[in-house]
């Protein structure tokens, strides 16, 4: 079933991507599917498990379904402090 | 209160809202802007942040110090922007009854936001690059 989200990037991946958002139709069930697609798609250098998911300004596992209207981050490892 | 700052942090602000009477201790921790990194020379730095994630992780993991170790209170400020070498880039307090919790909550604090808060850090260096810093790559040398 495809459903349309906002995906949200932030440093390397927004770099990579060349956007820092973008709404788009997929048919991936979940956020790990997703990012799949989109890495796929544009060639993002990091693999998922270097990265966390969040959803709608969550935490959020991989499998982590997807619903109309979700706004996805993948978050690169961090480096703060 | 864990804040993300776009402008300078003041240090002893945030220390004011430390103050608590039945505190005996209170240690502070400060993290400057070094001039290397990973070998490198570093010129200036960048934060980035997921802003309402990473003040919802950093207040998680303020709250765990309060119940970990039985403080009264806990403050971290982490700045966003861009930084010169030298600058204060993150700020935490704690204030307690006794030192050996605020020590050990202190130091809980500044490890776990490196660990797990939405800020990510992009160097650049004295011969012309930048860098985004990837510590998931760092570990692995």
């Amino acid at each position: 079933m495809s459903k349309r989200v906002r995906v949200q990037y932030f440093a390397l991946l927004r770099e990579q991507r060349g956007l820092a958002q973008e709404s788009l139709v997929t048919e991936a069930a979940t956020a790990g599917d997703l990012y799949e697609e989109l890495r796929a798609r544009h060639g993002f250098t990091l693999p998922s498990e270097q990265l966390r998911a969040a959803v709608n300004d969550e935490f959020a596992p991989w499998t982590a379904p997807l619903s109309e209207g979700d706004v996805l981050v993948f978050l690169p490892p961090v480096a703060g402090g | 209160m864990f804040r993300i700052s776009p402008e300078h942090i003041d240090p002893a602000a945030l220390a004011r809202e430390l103050r608590d009477p039945a505190a005996g201790a209170c240690a502070t921790f400060e993290g400057w802007v070094r001039n290397r990194n990973d070998g490198r020379a570093v010129s200036t730095l960048e934060y980035e942040t997921h802003a309402a994630l990473a003040e919802k992780e950093g207040g998680r993991i303020l709250e765990e110090a309060r119940a970990k170790f039985s403080i009264l209170k806990a403050v971290c400020a982490h700045r966003s922007g861009a930084l010169a070498i030298g600058d204060l880039a993150v700020w935490v307090g704690v204030a307690a009854e006794h030192r050996d919790t605020a020590f050990e909550a202190c130091r809980y604090i500044i490890d776990q936001t490196k660990l797990r808060v939405p800020i990510w850090k992009r160097e650049h260096y004295a011969d012309g690059t930048v860098d985004w810093v990837n510590p998931a790559e760092r570990k692995a040398r």
